[in-house]
């Protein structure tokens, strides 16, 4: 892989180039995979919804406007990752760390969340060890929140190579994949959001 | 021909719509449950609309689902993992429920019992 810097024109390019391309196809089989992956969790905790075992079921321990606001801070983090797609088209460097900085920072607001209401279950004792529905609400939730740990990583690691390299062929493909990988995350969450949460306090 | 494509589809106007749309389907979604607008069957139903509306959503303004020129791989991977989607999820809750159905719903008491009981028979 070249480590020439591509010109303007040229960046452009090869993000629509890499978006049709086997990359980003091979990506996308990736994501799907996931998404079976995520649907084996859904119906686990579909299926052991009523295994509360005596203890609290999602009407019980949901915080709903907490909630809502992890909502709306993810798709907020989506959005900008898709703006930021935009200015690395236009091969606007300093606009594409900008974008990066944001998605971090809303990515990483929500993890801080999750976690918060994950320990705050833990220590009024609904951990995952008191029932098998709280085992199913915590795989699930607790897989799409690694999932975004490990896009919080992959952020940072761009956002150098962006910083000291600029838009390299290497550089924009993984742009365009993680572009996808974080859009990707906050489709499976629309599903969470409604399945676990909104489903949980009807 | 990709060229304009391209420049139609990452512009910042379907990217505004996209959050825009999302951004209101979710707190529809989220008013509907919290203010008991439906009786519980229709929240349901009309929950899970507005969900499968925002990914046709997602899917079009931020992935560009369908954007892509033939053969459309993406489209056939993505056709493929739906059945497969389905066929887990309807499936397993199907199978679990007739099975839940015939066990006759224990309580955690009698589960104790039955597991008891059945704790020599090769568990």
């Amino acid at each position: 892989m070249s480590l020439r810097q591509l010109t303007v024109a040229e960046t452009g390019v090869q993000a629509e180039k890499l978006r049709q391309g086997p990359t980003a196809l091979g990506f996308w089989i990736y994501l799907m995979t996931d998404l079976i992956l995520f649907a084996s969790l859904f119906a686990t905790y579909i299926v052991l919804l009523h295994g509360t075992y005596g203890g609290p079921s999602g009407k019980d321990i949901f915080d709903m406007p907490f909630v809502l606001a992890e909502t709306i801070i993810l798709l907020t983090s989506s959005f900008v990752c898709g703006l930021t797609m935009i200015a690395l088209r236009k091969a606007n460097k300093q606009l594409v760390l900008v974008g990066l900085g944001v998605t971090f920072a809303l990515g990483a607001a929500f993890l801080a969340l999750e976690l918060y209401e994950f320990t705050n279950l833990v220590i009024d004792g609904h951990s995952w060890q008191a029932s098998a529905y709280l085992s199913a609400f915590f795989t699930l939730v607790g897989t799409h929140g690694a999932h975004i740990a490990v896009g919080l990583l992959w952020i940072l690691v761009i956002a150098w190579q962006v910083f000291r390299r600029g838009f390299t062929k290497g550089v924009v493909r993984r742009l365009t994949s993680f572009s996808l990988f974080w859009h990707f995350l906050d489709l499976v969450w629309i599903f969470i959001f409604t399945i676990v949460y909104l489903m949980g306090v009807i | 021909m990709t060229k304009s494509k391209s420049t139609h589809v990452y512009s910042i106007v379907p990217a505004i719509t996209g959050y825009v749309l999302a951004l209101s389907l979710t707190l529809t979604a989220y008013f509907v449950v919290v203010n008991h607008w439906y009786s519980d069957f229709w929240a349901m139903v009309v929950i899970f609309a507005l969900a499968i509306t925002q990914l046709i959503v997602q899917l079009v303004f931020f992935l560009h689902f369908g954007k892509e020129s033939r053969p459309r791989w993406n489209l056939t991977a993505f056709w493929f993992m739906l059945i497969f989607l389905i066929i887990i999820v309807a499936g397993s809750i199907w199978i679990m429920n007739s099975l839940n159905y015939n066990m006759m719903q224990m309580t955690p008491e009698q589960m104790d019992l039955y597991m008891q009981d059945q704790s020599g028979a090769g568990f």
